[in-house]
């Protein structure tokens, strides 16, 4: 039975002034009331996560004088997963006089977003991008550097100029140092309180208005209420409804899940960004996905056999018995096309049974003639950590053999919506980072994922928070029965899991879910493979929860029930991502539905009929979709074309 | 996802594992021998291990807990000595990052948490490192609120201070450097940090102060003093250098002779 769901009324951001557009930003601060300094010190704040997005909210909120109290379900603030984000970050900084701008910069995330994002939140990002690199070179963020001392940027992702700082390939390692840096030195200050190894549960609503948070210490394993005056979610993509992807392994959608069955509306579930360069799955026991940057994509070459089932070793086959797939269909970017294209192109040659490798899940990435072209050495100078990486996990040397790479689960564009204020339709509750619906559109550009963290944490939110504290003129009590209902949701949920005593573990049940997600609402969607999952997802939902085995008890550090409950709120999310997906008959982006395809295979959009944001209300009786309509004023709609 | 397991060709191996298990901090802890068999070496440790917990809860019985998350050797949480040695005999490589290919058929393999008193036991392989996030609160930052800094390129940065300072900053504080020495000294982090940013034109204001406070802190969390056996570095995944400490000890000792 397919999960029925109807159509609400539209929704519309009423944040964004008007007016042009690059006034809007400094329109809507100027808009936005202050809170006098000796009333912040009253008003307390919740940030859940410590990413990039909410480790530098968290810093900058304790900053400015808000009572801050943060949260983070790993041992420590560091170890956020923004921390393994490789590639760099962008900004229209224009140090290199290439004819880089802030407009140029909004004008390629938006087209790179397929038109599927806001024009005024994506110009602002390009405007804030700026001081980003700004405020990190003043930390003490290491990015790399000319021999003149001045900063060095390379072209990444297909761009034509060159606007991507870089800190090797560890760039969110570093940029994560720098914010978790900050907010350490906002706790030894005393405005920001830390509660590592604490998870989110469930969300306070109180008179309409979110204003806590239930979470259990994983430690001691208490249940235990936050009540604050605002809360921000900073708890990152949802990738792992995958079970394999490249997000760390506790990454989850249970806090934004959370929020968004207390009333947030949830926008683009479906838009899901697969990455086309990561190392293939090599065995049942497989835990995570590792992505190889997509920079090897520069000088590596990509092909696969050209004859059917040919299990001859790379070096056997000679060069026209190869099929170099990428720069054959996309003569002008060739290996260069972006991410959700040449992910495609991978998953065809390999349904074609062309792939190599265990199971026939891969394709080469050769990089012999760049060794002959530029030597091992200049070879091994660019990548020589990740041809290091590849041989640690592999076995295998790359600078002898070709590398042997697939596409995997990278990054949701999709999450909770928000306004221009980055509010969600729960008033004071505001989403940052990944875990919005954000400004990426159907598709993330390279390097722009710790753009928009940064931008929203740093600089956005603390003005649009202020602006909300500002205008409430204090909120009241929280109604003690919101909070008494939470905890007992949280703590019932976890007594049921615990007594179910079934004969599969959690992670069993996510590995299926995972496959059955990545076969029927991953690279490629059809009418038919969404309606099978939306069939099987509530059947294994159903056994799942008179199944499941959850060892142990809810007191003290108890890994596999916390695993647990992340599993039970994916099966939720899973279903709304493959409704979103079956409603959105168009391609577009990482959005690819076999249906809406042009004579030479590429994804099409029909923007007469989608060129809208789909917000999700949760009701009891189904889904309820409303529709943000986008306009386009300063980007002219096109169809991409890379060829 | 696929039929065949290994890409190495090399067949499954048996392994006998003994692992520490402690029921939380007052428990004194004990090893336990488990064997597990068919394992590919295409796995990863922690593999191997996850595979052991999916047995051990089926079968009843309690799962080993240990610390991980991003399993691609840059988050730091994870951490275990493996016969003897922090992370591993494998070089430069976090425990996530190593794989069974390393390990022969019927081996026994010893894992036990980080030990050192700063580091107590949580359970079983975990523990808590939160010394290590108090020793950067006491100054293992530059103080610059958000919104106050300057154009980025006001002030360059000769480039082999700038790489020399990204080495230093590669630390993933993961505390091998601390189960590795045996003095249990967390020398190697905290000079780390200093270097990282002392190399730096940003971080001179700060210098000073910085090195006295995030030493001082070191010793008031009860990590021993350094004697250079350069354990810690041998360990280290990221192969953080040993002048580091050096350095950390001559910004500290400018402080103390003020």
């Amino acid at each position: 039975m397919t999960l029925s769901w109807t159509v609400g009324e539209p929704i519309k951001d009423t944040k964004a002034p008007s007016g042009p557009i690059e006034e809007r930003w400094d329109t809507r601060r100027f808009q936005a009331k202050l809170v006098n300094p000796a009333n912040k010190r009253k008003l307390t704040v919740i940030v859940v996560g410590t990413g990039l997005a909410g480790g530098s909210a968290a810093a900058t909120l304790g900053e400015l004088g808000y009572k801050v109290k943060s949260f983070c379900y790993q041992d420590s603030p560091r170890r956020a997963h923004s921390i393994a984000a490789q590639g760099g970050i962008n900004a229209a900084k224009n140090y290199r006089g290439d004819g880089d701008s802030i407009h140029r910069l909004f004008y390629d995330t938006v087209k790179g977003g397929d038109f599927r994002a806001r024009e005024s939140n994506v110009y602002r990002l390009a405007q804030v991008s700026v001081n980003i690199i700004d405020q990190a070179v003043a930390q003490g963020v290491p990015f790399a550097r000319e021999y003149g001392g001045l900063l060095d940027t390379r072209s990444f992702g297909g761009a034509q100029v060159s606007r991507t700082f870089y800190a090797r390939g560890q760039t969110g390692q570093q940029l994560l140092l720098g914010a978790y840096q900050a907010l350490e030195r906002q706790i030894a200050a005393g405005t920001v309180e830390m509660n590592t190894r604490h998870e989110m549960l469930e969300l306070v609503v109180s008179d309409g208005r979110a204003r806590g948070i239930v979470v259990r210490d994983l430690v001691t394993g208490e249940v235990e209420t936050h009540l604050a005056d605002a809360v921000v979610l900073a708890t990152g993509g949802y990738g792992n409804v995958f079970f394999l992807s490249t997000n760390a392994k506790g990454c989850n959608t249970t806090a934004i899940w959370r929020a968004h069955r207390k009333g947030a509306m949830f926008a683009n579930p479906c838009y899901t960004q697969i990455h086309p360069t990561c190392i293939p799955v090599s065995g049942e026991y497989q835990s995570k996905l590792t992505l190889m940057s997509e920079s090897l994509r520069n000088d590596g070459r990509v092909w696969v056999p050209l004859r059917k089932g040919d299990d001859r070793v790379p070096a056997d086959i000679p060069e026209d018995e190869r099929d170099y797939y990428l720069e054959r269909i996309y003569p002008a970017f060739g290996n260069l096309v972006p991410r959700d294209i040449a992910s495609r192109a991978a998953k065809n040659v390999c349904d074609e049974g062309r792939g190599v490798g265990p199971g026939g899940l891969g394709v080469y990435l050769d990089f012999a003639d760049a060794i002959a072209r530029l030597g091992r050495g200049a070879v091994e100078k660019k990548y020589g950590n990740l041809f290091e990486m590849y041989e640690r996990i592999t076995g295998e040397n790359p600078y002898e053999t070709p590398m042997r790479i697939y596409p995997a689960v990278h990054y949701t564009m999709g999450g909770l919506w928000v306004d221009y204020d980055l509010q969600s339709t729960i008033p004071g509750l505001f989403v940052i980072g990944e875990a919005n619906f954000s400004d990426h559109g159907a598709n993330r550009l390279g390097a722009s994922a710790l753009m928009q963290g940064l931008a929203d944490g740093y600089f956005v939110l603390p003005t649009t928070l202020g602006d909300y504290l500002a205008g409430a003129g204090g909120f009241g009590e929280v109604d003690e029965a919101e909070v008494a209902q939470a905890q007992a949701a949280v703590q019932e949920k976890i007594d049921r899991l615990l007594a179910v005593n079934g004969t599969r573990t959690a992670d069993s049940y996510h590995r299926e879910l995972g496959r059955l997600m990545w076969d029927y609402c991953g690279m490629e969607r059809t009418d038919a493979s969404l309606r099978k999952a939306l069939e099987r997802i509530p059947e294994l939902r159903e056994e799942f929860w008179n199944n499941v085995k959850v060892p142990g008890d809810d007191e003290g550090l108890n890994q596999a029930l916390e695993r647990a409950g992340r599993v039970a709120d994916f099966f939720d999310l899973a279903e709304l991502m493959c409704l979103d997906a079956l409603h959105r008959t168009e391609s577009c982006g990482g959005h690819f539905r076999a249906e809406s395809q042009d004579a030479d295979g590429e994804a099409l959009r029909d923007d007469e009929h989608f060129a809208y944001v789909g917000a999700w209300e949760w009701s009891p009786e189904g889904p309820i979709l409303h529709k943000e309509e986008l306009e386009y004023e300063y980007v002219k709609m096109t169809q991409r074309s890379y060829k | 996802m696929s039929e065949r397991a290994t890409s190495t060709g090399k067949a499954g191996m048996n392994l006998t594992l003994k692992i520490w298990r402690q029921n939380g901090s007052s428990d004194r802890g004990r090893m336990v021998t488990y064997e597990v068999k068919d394992v590919s070496p295409d796995m990863s440790f922690l593999e191997m291990l996850d595979v052991l917990n999916e047995r051990l809860t089926l079968e009843g019985d309690d799962p080993v807990a240990f610390d991980h998350d991003c399993r691609e050797g840059i988050c730091g949480m994870c951490g275990m000595v493996i016969n003897g040695v922090a992370h591993g005999e494998q070089r430069a490589t976090t425990t996530c990052q190593l794989h069974m290919r390393h390990f022969e058929d019927g081996a026994t393999v010893t894992i036990e948490p980080w030990r050192a008193a700063p580091f107590p036991v949580v359970k079983d392989l975990v523990v808590d490192r939160s010394a290590f996030d108090r020793i950067i609160q006491a100054g293992g930052f530059i103080s610059v609120p958000a919104g106050s800094a300057p154009d980025a390129h006001a002030v360059p940065v000769p480039k082999d201070d700038a790489d020399a300072a990204f080495d230093a900053a590669t630390c993933i504080g993961c505390g091998a450097c601390v189960a590795a020495c045996p003095n249990g000294s967390a020398s190697l982090f905290t000079a780390a940090k200093i270097t990282h940013l002392g190399l730096l034109p940003q971080g001179q204001p700060e210098r000073a102060s910085r090195a006295k406070a995030m030493v001082e802190q070191m010793d008031a969390e009860g990590f021993g003093g350094c004697t250079n056996t350069g354990e810690c570095t041998a360990v280290c995944p990221k192969g953080i250098p040993l002048d580091a400490i050096a350095r950390m000890n001559a910004d500290y000792l400018k402080t103390a002779s003020k």
